[in-house]
């Protein structure tokens, strides 16, 4: 039964860009977490950790997203866990994040200035301290348009999460589609929103960019 | 709690693994192709044309660099029957994925080309040169050189995004994943070995691209270095 493209559609879409933004939220919180660790750990002074890093890094961001994805869908799935698909799909968007997120903030924390560590370093600040009053607050800065614009990338990949069965705005929109076999309002409605969360997040990057003047080479 | 994996099953689909890959490496390659050639077509658009050319380039860019790869790939494959035109699912792929990549590279690209110096313009025109001349010598080539690492990376990612096109059925390397996963029933193994070719040809998409760049860009990229060093 073909049914018109009306306002119950469009609500369906619009709630299911509630479900979109929560998955971004978890994926972002968690792989930020995890990506924190895996930059600080990129930067220990242990060799063979630095290399664990680096490898993680690397690898995750060498394979498309959709493989993480399934990965470790199939993976949980053949330990014997089976978890909910806001769940499973925020975490195996998380691992993504992480391996981004990581490469990102150690960028950051490298372009602080290296004389900030020999001066912290010489009021006799622990490594701990030197990161918590001297290095991260400065590398912060640094990271927060790139960040951003991480986040932009983040939304637009969440949209191939209905592979383990999660309903998001993409997902929404296909379902609609197959109801109404009205292809351009309907994924026009799904773009239209999607544009509406990322381009505000794309200026407040480059503003940031601007405002923080850094990014810029010569 | 012990996992067994059977790899056997998975690699008897050889040969819909190995159609799988030729697949994914040539929509890749001419993504990546024509999406550049469009992309440089479209920066000297906005750099050579008029304030309207520029808006209307402007505004491609943000459209397509601000919605997901997912949402055009259906936009393309379902909408544009409704108008008549009919896509085979690589036909739509492959036009997805050139669309797509052109709005980034362009951005990247608009980046180096407004990072040329007002003196060089001069120069060139000075030497009488026309403005696509100008364009193409003084500004295009070094703002390549400039932005290749970043451009490079762009490719890779559009690489990796080509396993979304799967979603339309095009039989590339993911959509082989789904086809032996479904008769073998292995999933974890399937995507496991896909995982490997995948991280194996980026891999090799990475060190061709930088053998590329030193090929094309050898002078140019030294002369970045060095104003880098001294600006720092």
């Amino acid at each position: 039964m073909i049914v018109a493209f009306g306002w119950n559609e469009l609500l369906f879409i619009i709630t299911s860009a509630g479900w979109t933004l929560l998955l971004t939220a978890i994926a972002f919180i968690s792989g930020g977490l995890a990506g924190g660790i895996f930059a600080l750990v990129r930067l220990s002074r242990l060799k063979i950790l630095r290399r664990i890093a680096a490898v993680y890094i690397a690898v995750i961001q060498s394979i498309p997203v959709l493989m993480v994805l399934f990965l470790s869908y199939f993976g949980l799935y053949a330990a014997g866990l089976e978890l909910p698909p806001l769940i499973a799909a925020s975490l195996s968007l998380g691992i993504y994040v992480s391996a981004y997120l990581a490469e990102i903030w150690r960028g950051s924390i490298e372009a602080v200035p290296f004389q900030q560590w020999e001066a912290s370093e010489s009021l006799a600040m622990t490594r701990g301290q030197q990161y918590r009053y001297v290095i991260l607050p400065q590398a912060a800065r640094i990271s927060l348009p790139p960040t951003v614009g991480f986040l932009v990338q983040l939304v637009k990949n969440t949209s191939i999460v209905s592979v383990v069965g999660f309903i998001d705005l993409t997902r929404a929109g296909q379902l609609v589609n197959n109801a109404t076999f009205d292809p351009f309002p309907v994924f026009g409605a799904v773009a239209a929103i999607y544009f509406l969360i990322c381009f505000p997040l794309s200026r407040l990057s480059r503003r940031f960019e601007r405002i923080l003047n850094v990014g810029r080479i010569h | 709690m012990g996992i067994e994996l059977h790899f056997g099953p998975v690699l008897a689909e050889r040969d819909i693994l190995l159609r799988g890959i030729w697949l994914t490496v040539m929509l890749s390659a001419s993504a990546i192709i024509l999406g550049s050639a469009l992309a440089i077509l479209l920066v000297a658009t906005r750099s050579l044309g008029s304030k309207f050319f520029q808006t209307m380039v402007d505004c491609y860019v943000e459209l397509l660099r601000n919605t997901p790869f997912l949402v055009q790939l259906f936009i393309i494959f379902f909408g544009l029957p409704t108008l008549g035109l009919r896509l085979s699912g690589v036909e739509a792929a492959l036009l997805a994925m050139v669309l797509n990549l052109a709005a980034y590279a362009t951005e990247i690209m608009r980046a180096g080309v407004e990072a040329t110096h007002r003196s060089q313009l001069e120069a060139g025109a000075s030497l009488a040169m026309t403005p696509l001349q100008v364009f193409r010598h003084v500004v295009l080539i070094p703002a390549l050189a400039k932005v290749w690492p970043a451009l490079s990376s762009q490719f890779v990612l559009m690489f990796l995004a080509s396993s979304i096109v799967s979603f339309i059925s095009v039989e590339e390397l993911s959509g082989a994943a789904a086809i032996i996963e479904q008769q073998t029933f292995r999933s974890f193994e399937t995507y496991i070995v896909v995982t490997i070719i995948y991280l194996i040809l980026a891999l090799a998409l990475k060190a061709m691209l930088s053998w590329f760049g030193r090929l094309v860009f050898p002078k140019v990229s030294g002369i970045v270095y060095r104003q880098v060093g001294a600006g720092a």
